[in-house]
């Protein structure tokens, strides 16, 4: 009859979370005075679905909480209330406490109620203010005010427990209402021989005195509408009068007597679901790692696949019992054949499975900017592209807290205050914008604003203060631009609450790299600056182009080759020291030496013996001379990291089918390595390793 | 088996008390070094590396080790000595070194491994400081066995690379 409902819990949590973060992001929608309804309705469900949810698990601080919460709603939703922004920004901190609440819930911690009772009293103050504005509906305030008594009967059918829900919880709900004076009905209850445990023979009925009005108490029985009978009647007479005494009395010593046996069951209830929350614990403090939801449809394609897997190995197996012949030879190439392709297929799809929309990310942006550029007194507009980029669902958690970091600069120091903006002509309304979209093998996401711009001569000033650039060093604008990224640098004269602090560039800039990403900014003052992140979409497994770089093996990711050709001779010609540029098509494609930047003796020097390997990466395209071109794989990423260090121009390693160890090339690391700086964007400019290191 | 094992585990814990400590030895130029065997994860012979690029000379590459990517340092190159060939003699010995970031697996190749003693950590004398060499900060201290002197090895030191 008692069903461990902590094995619910888990699923609980999520669906709150997730109706938390709908109620916000269609908060957010909301315009005072232009309500759309549809929007309200589905604040109302979600806050409702938590309320009903917290109730039926015996959370009752949350679920008191929403109800006020929904109080509110509610009225807005009947037209009783017109919406403010006051409304809205107490809704907002609603959710933020619910959050809170329900997170501390799932770590199994002690819930802090003191906020939450701060909001429950504005939320009452709000909803004691507007029964004195009302004048539409004059007889809802005499109900709200007076008490009233109801009868209710109550008779459950008897498959009540079936589906799974437990009269003891409606009636101490009912209980919270107001006064309840409860009577329980033995009559139907059948001789203990043919009396089966898991079924309600019960029956009550109940008097409550109390200033909730009918609703309130149909809705505590919303749950089983269809599986009891249930009459609410408002009774005439007072509270007092309606004892039938003795029955009364004496049914009342059989409720109690009944209650300590269900009250064990609840209480033993926390105790049982001890070990499995234990558990969770460790994961609570991260708790969007523990599961991941996944579409069906995705489920469906694996379990086909798996199916062909199957049917392939069936077939091998069936071929492996033959005699070897030259005919089984060639079946058994082609099972083979096939076995690699569902394996590859397989492997795609598990890996889309980790693949989750930006959005998770992006959606909790809306909410952030609106409060800080509340707190900062701005006007800001976020534009959101891009949201149903896909990303692997480590790379999105990893990612999130430098975007946050990297937005709340582009709001404190990017965007200026409305005068400033008016002043320069401006639209008041400051827009960032942030946008995400795959490129090659990456995905990139843009942070842009349209504000001051870095203050070039600020940073440069606050560089040689620093002792990070001596002043005569000569660099670009750009180059400037890359020092914020340095550890200890903030421009801002003051520490704001905000950003300022001077930690915190650094510290995006190590996280991306960490994720083998990088970021870059340009600026252009008045204008506003881009922050520009670039990431791996996964970090398991790429294809792999194998190379032969002077006896050395090295894998370039199949995703970033654009073509690989032989040199012809003709088209090449050197600019500067020593670089060689080739001329294909109409474009100029520096040549990069691999074995001349890996530091590798006994390769092939000349050109026309090699082979040209074009590669495009930050939209440049670069041209590696190899040896020779070997086979392409899939091979699964290992960090030299973990026991070693970053080795420039090495995104990583991996181990061949033989065995042995290769390199794989970090094209972006490898320009920077090479001294070959941005080229094909305006110009090629060769860059000492001495400079750079100046920096 | 299972009074055996504590009276092992005994064993070790008395010695460690009295500051006893297992040091694996082995040579190098004809000298003795010792790293803690409790380090020690195994020892292999040399096999083919594959090469970091503008890697120090003493990193001679990285090699498979059942799936995770071990660095090997030439000891020899480390300590300023002169580099050998590497044959099928010379052994790798596979460490597990504890640093402030976590822990990291590293193969130091040497000439060959010598003996297992136990040595009580406080009869180690400090290396004399006369020479302005930097490779004598990679040892810890100098200890005695019978008439031999080995030089314990700074594996925290000698292997943040």
């Amino acid at each position: 009859m008692s069903i461990d409902l902590s094995q619910f819990f888990e699923v609980f949590f999520e669906e709150s979370f997730e109706g938390l973060d709908t109620m916000e992001a269609e908060l957010l929608n909301l315009v005072p005075g232009e309500e759309d309804l549809e929007t309200i309705n589905t604040i109302f469900r979600a806050a409702h679905s938590i309320k009903g949810g917290s109730g039926t698990f015996g959370f009752s601080s949350v679920a008191d909480f929403t109800h006020v919460l929904e109080t509110l709603l509610d009225q807005i939703r009947q037209g009783e209330r017109e919406l403010s922004t006051e409304h809205v920004n107490l809704l907002l901190k609603a959710v933020d406490c619910l959050r809170g609440l329900l997170a501390a819930l799932q770590a199994d911690q002690a819930t802090d109620l003191t906020e939450a009772n701060a909001l429950r009293m504005q939320f009452e103050h709000v909803l004691e203010k507007k029964d004195n504005v009302l004048e539409s509906k004059p007889q809802n305030e005499a109900v709200l005010s007076t008490s009233n008594t109801y009868q209710i009967n109550f008779k459950p059918h008897h498959h009540l427990f079936k589906t799974g829900n437990e009269p003891l919880y409606m009636i101490s709900e009912l209980a919270e209402l107001g006064e309840l004076k409860t009577t329980v009905f033995y009559d139907s209850v059948p001789d203990i021989t043919e009396l089966s445990y898991d079924e309600c023979f019960l029956h009550w009925r109940f008097f409550l005195n109390t200033s909730h009005d009918e609703k309130a108490i149909k809705e505590v029985f919303e749950w089983v509408e269809d599986d009891a009978d249930i009459t609410v009647e408002l009774c005439v007479r007072s509270f007092d009068d309606e004892q039938p005494a003795s029955i009364s009395d004496h049914n009342h010593d059989l409720v109690l007597s009944e209650q300590p046996e269900k009250l064990e069951k609840i209480t033993t209830l926390p105790a049982k679901s001890k070990p499995s929350s234990n558990k969770d614990k460790k994961v609570a403090s991260a708790p969007e790692s523990t599961s991941i939801r996944v579409g069906i449809d995705k489920v469906d394609s694996l379990i086909n696949m798996v199916g062909e897997l199957v049917i392939t190995q069936a077939m091998l197996n069936q071929l492996s019992e033959q005699e070897i012949t030259s005919t089984t030879i060639t079946s058994l190439k082609e099972g083979l054949a096939q076995l690699a392709h569902n394996t590859r297929d397989l492997q795609e799809n598990v890996m889309r499975i980790r693949m989750l929309p930006i959005n998770f990310v992006f959606s909790r942006f809306p909410r952030l900017v609106r409060d800080i550029a509340q707190k900062l007194n701005k006007k800001v507009e976020l534009k959101l592209i891009g949201e149903q980029t896909e990303l692997d669902k480590t790379v999105m958690e990893k990612i999130s807290d430098p975007m946050v970091h990297l937005l709340r600069n582009s709001l404190d120091h990017g965007l200026e205050t409305v005068d400033q903006r008016v002043l320069a002509g401006k639209n008041p309304v400051g827009i960032v914008t942030l946008n995400a979209f795959h490129q090659g093998g990456n995905i990139v996401i843009e942070i842009m604003d349209d504000g001051q711009g870095l203050n070039t001569k600020k940073i440069k000033e606050k560089a040689i203060a620093n002792e990070l650039i001596t002043a005569d060093s000569n660099l670009t604008d750009n180059e400037i631009n890359e020092l914020i990224f340095m550890p200890g640098f903030s421009t801002m004269d003051e520490v704001s609450e905000l950003s300022g602090r001077g930690v915190g560039m650094d510290v995006v800039k190590r996280n991306i790299q960490s994720l083998n990403g990088s970021v870059e900014v340009t600026s252009a003052p008045g204008i506003g600056s881009t922050f520009t992140i670039r990431l791996p979409l996964t970090l398991a497994i790429l294809d792999g182009q194998l190379v032969k770089v002077a006896q050395h093996t090295y894998i370039i990711p199949l995703i970033s080759i654009v073509e690989s050709l032989q040199i012809d001779i003709t088209k090449v010609s050197r600019v500067g020291k020593d670089l060689d540029v080739l001329r294909l098509r109409d474009e100029y494609i520096p040549i990069l030496r691999l074995y001349a930047i890996f530091n590798h003796q006994n390769a092939i020097e000349s050109l026309d013996k090699t082979l040209l390997v074009v590669v495009e990466t930050d939209n440049q395209k670069v041209g590696l001379l190899v040896d020779d071109l070997l086979s392409q794989q899939q091979v699964v990423i290992k960090s030299l990291e973990a026991n070693y260090h970053k080795v420039d121009g090495v995104s990583g390693a991996t181990i061949l089918g033989d065995g042995r160890v290769s390199l794989i090339v970090d094209i972006s690391g490898l320009i920077k390595l090479s001294g070959l700086k941005k080229p094909g964007s305006q110009e090629l400019t060769i860059e000492t390793q001495a400079t750079l290191e100046a920096l | 088996m299972n009074s055996a094992q504590s009276q092992l585990s005994n064993q070790l814990n008395l010695q460690q008390q009295q500051g006893v400590k297992q040091f694996l030895t082995f040579i190098m130029a004809d000298e003795e070094y010792g790293v803690d065997i409790l380090t020690v994860q195994e020892i292999r012979s040399w096999e083919e590396i594959t090469v970091l690029p503008n890697a120090p000379e003493f990193v001679k590459g990285v090699i498979n080790l059942r799936g995770t990517i071990v660095p090997i340092i030439d000891l020899r190159l480390r300590f300023g000595l002169p580099s050998t060939d590497y044959g099928p003699l010379t052994v790798v010995i596979v460490i597990k070194i504890e640093f402030e970031q976590g822990s990291k697996i590293i193969g130091i190749a040497v000439d060959a491994v010598s003996d297992v003693y136990s040595i009580v950590e406080q009869d180690a004398k400090a290396v004399p400081s006369l020479s302005e060499s930097n490779n004598c900060e990679y040892v810890a201290g100098l200890v005695n066995v019978g008439d031999k002197m080995v030089a314990l090895i700074d594996l925290q030191k000698t292997m943040n690379i």
